[in-house]
């Protein structure tokens, strides 16, 4: 099954500290409940994404298969088996925020980065990400930037955010 | 004299600059050598005011709001920390209209105190509740939560005695708590504001319910939007077990209980009480089919009392004051008082808790102040993603915010949000919304949902470009009926309350004449 993995993900191959983090994070769940939620996240929060060779390790560590392990990577859209775009702007969809135009808002990112909702730029730059709610809605429109919540946005502070992801190198 | 500054840490606060805010009034407190103590309290619930930042005086504490860092100075030069007058001041907290005109009960503390300060929980009322059910038998402590009314807040409205009892009259080696705080609702973020600002009150429920049913194992499951919550509850959780009100023998009762935070993995589905279990379970977060009830056979086959953030809340106040003070707010069917979330195109946005049976037309118009954008309300949308889209007449219905109520008006209740639009919005666009949070949050656990989200959303843009109206209606008809009556959980089996409510009450939205959609969700024969 890795194998078939391997085919439909760019394989990032780890290191023997990867290794070892990842060993350590697993490791680490006492409780059976949430055990695999947890790994994933602690994994995600190391190296930004569950590289396709920690799988086994997971699965062997938590006591499931392979298929369970991946079933719930690609299941849970906290988690992702490439690394991570370099900018992840999340724009809330949801209907507080869309009373507040989040649509012109998800509008001037799409043309400003030249991608849809929901996609990368080809060099992994910036995404954009739908997300349905932010618990933010008393100060609509929302989104995050790579986890961080700014809210009241208009087109002028995202102009001023995308400015500088594009000024970065 | 040592001055407290109250700055807010609540996650929406900080969206709005509070950390800013809190950094520059240290430094420039540093700079006039003032000593002050920075408080980082959750969230009055006034949040078109936030970031606001409030002064302890003799006279009480007065508020300023919302404050920018560039404001600060300005703020030492009029004497704000004893209450000096501003162009930012709002005079003494306790007398804005907003905040006195609630009936705070789950929020008293909330805003107040400071949340991770077990001393000033306790100053407030907090674990008397728990120590008076430390005396109580199991079945007392059920027949207190029975005799109080209470219904469970995260939509479904369960009495919640009898789900305790239910888990306590099974036989079991084991029984557990788990605390539903996947608080994905859009327009939902009271759950948020208690968890950020008053934590210990969710510890203190949860552990009665675990003294009601025998279990020593808790759990919290949190969505994973809420980062700031995770870390604000994580601490008070160790703080609660540093003062012996977790673990081994809490508070001298001979009782144990544990309580683990979990995070989501970034699934609304999640938050339906047999996706979260499968969830726990390191499983993919499908639903189950029920019965078996979580009460029956919950997490890991044992009874599970599962409940939403609000309603073991609701239990430490039930506790604290008695059932029969419970009683005495709300009406028959609906007991207690409610935290109404406002939100969307509105003035005033915020968290407003009153008796259940509050007049909707005086939350939209009296607190909320009517549209932010000036311009008429179009409709109104309650209970969360998947409740009714209302007209604007329904506001002079006298329509009263109780479980009953809403459905009566053709809608529900849900978690207590209330999202307004004004005339600009356009109704289609917000049901093909709905379809499409629908068709991404379905678990693809049953046909009905997972094909019918998107079906429906298809055949809706088709009647909306004008395609084939008359077939697409009578599809939609028959595609509405098969989602509601087999889906398996609520995401599905809703779905079709928002699009037909949307169709019934804004046909022209759609290209189409009054009445030409008829399919009613709450029709017996649908």
């Amino acid at each position: 099954m890795l194998a078939l993995l391997a085919d439909s993900y760019s394989i990032h191959f780890m290191d023997n500290r990867d290794r070892q983090a990842i060993e350590n994070i697993i490791g680490k769940t006492e409780d059976r409940a949430g055990a695999l939620l947890s790994a994933l996240h602690g994994i995600t929060d190391k190296l930004g994404h569950i590289p396709v060779e920690a799988i086994p390790l997971i699965a062997r560590g938590l006591n499931l298969s392979v298929a369970d392990v991946y079933g719930a990577i690609t299941f849970y859209k906290d988690f992702r088996l490439s690394p991570p775009p370099l900018n992840v702007l999340k724009i809330c969809q949801a209907e507080s925020c869309q009373s507040r135009d989040a649509s012109g808002l998800t509008r001037y990112a799409r043309a400003r980065l030249g991608i849809g909702l929901g996609e990368a730029a080809p060099d992994n730059k910036a995404a954009i990400e739908p997300v349905y709610c932010l618990g933010n809605c008393a100060c609509s429109p929302s989104i995050t930037h790579n986890g961080k919540l700014l809210g009241r946005m208009d087109e002028k502070k995202l102009k001023e955010l995308i400015d500088a992801i594009e000024e970065k190198p | 004299m040592r001055k407290t500054i109250y700055i807010p840490g609540d996650s929406s606060a900080r969206a709005a600059g509070s950390d800013e805010v809190a950094l520059e009034i240290r430094k420039e407190a540093e700079k006039r050598g003032l000593n002050v103590d920075i408080v980082r309290n959750g969230s009055r619930g006034m949040y078109w005011l936030e970031p606001l930042l409030e002064v302890s005086t003799p006279e009480g504490r007065f508020s300023y709001g919302p404050v920018s860092p560039a404001s600060a100075g300005s703020l030492f030069d009029a004497g704000f920390l004893d209450g000096g007058g501003h162009p930012l001041s709002l005079g003494r907290t306790e007398d804005i209209p907003y905040l006195k005109d609630q009936e705070r009960l789950l929020f008293k503390r909330a805003g107040l105190t400071d949340p991770l300060s077990i001393e000033d929980y306790r100053r407030h009322g907090g674990y008397k509740g728990l120590q008076r059910a430390i005396n109580l038998t199991p079945r007392d402590i059920i027949e207190e939560v029975k005799a109080s009314g209470h219904r469970g807040r995260g939509g479904g409205a369960f009495p919640t005695g009898l789900k305790w009892e239910t888990a306590l009259k099974t036989p079991s080696d084991a029984r557990f708590v788990v605390c539903n705080a996947d608080e994905g609702d859009c327009g939902s973020f009271s759950d948020r504001m208690i968890m950020e600002g008053d934590p210990f009150a969710l510890i203190e429920g949860m552990t009665i319910a675990a003294l009601a049913v025998g279990a020593r194992k808790g759990y919290v499951y949190l969505r994973s939007e809420y980062p700031y919550t995770k870390d604000i509850f994580g601490k008070a959780l160790k703080t609660a077990y540093d003062n012996g009100c977790l673990g081994r023998n809490i508070l001298g009762s001979n009782k144990d209980f544990d309580i683990s935070l979990i995070m989501g993995g970034g699934s609304y589905i999640c938050g339906e009480e047999t996706a979260l279990l499968e969830s726990m379970e390191n499983r993919r977060g499908m639903v189950r089919p029920r019965p078996p009830v979580p009460a029956v056979s919950g997490l890991f086959s044992r009874p599970t009392v599962l409940n939403n953030v609000m309603t073991f809340v609701a239990v430490a106040s039930i506790f604290e004051n008695g059932a029969e003070f419970y009683r005495r707010y709300g009406t028959q069917g609906s007991t207690g008082t409610l935290p109404i979330q406002l939100s969307g195109n509105i003035k005033r946005p915020g968290l407003i808790e009153k008796a259940f049976g509050a007049d909707l037309k005086e939350i939209v118009y009296g607190f909320g102040g009517g549209t932010a954008s000036g311009r008429p309300v179009k409709a109104i949308k309650a209970g969360g993603p998947l409740g009714a889209y209302l007209p604007a007449s329904v506001l002079e219905k006298g329509v009263k915010l109780t479980y009953e109520d809403l459905i009566a008006n053709g809608g529900i209740l849900g978690h207590g949000s209330i999202i307004v639009f004004d005339d600009s919005i356009d109704i289609s666009q917000m049901a093909l919304g709905t379809l499409k949070f629908g068709a991404y949050e379905s678990c693809g656990k049953c046909t009905p949902c997972r094909i019918g989200s998107v079906r429906a959303m298809e055949i809706v843009e088709g009647i909306v470009a004008g395609n084939d109206v008359e077939n697409g209606l009578v599809l939609l008809k028959d595609l509405l009926s098969t989602m509601s009556n087999l889906s398996l959980c609520g995401l599905g089996g809703l779905l079709p309350l928002p699009i037909s409510s949307a169709l019934r009450h804004f046909p022209e939205d759609f290209g189409l004449k009054k009445g030409s959609f008829d399919w009613d969700y709450y029709a017996k024969d649908r």
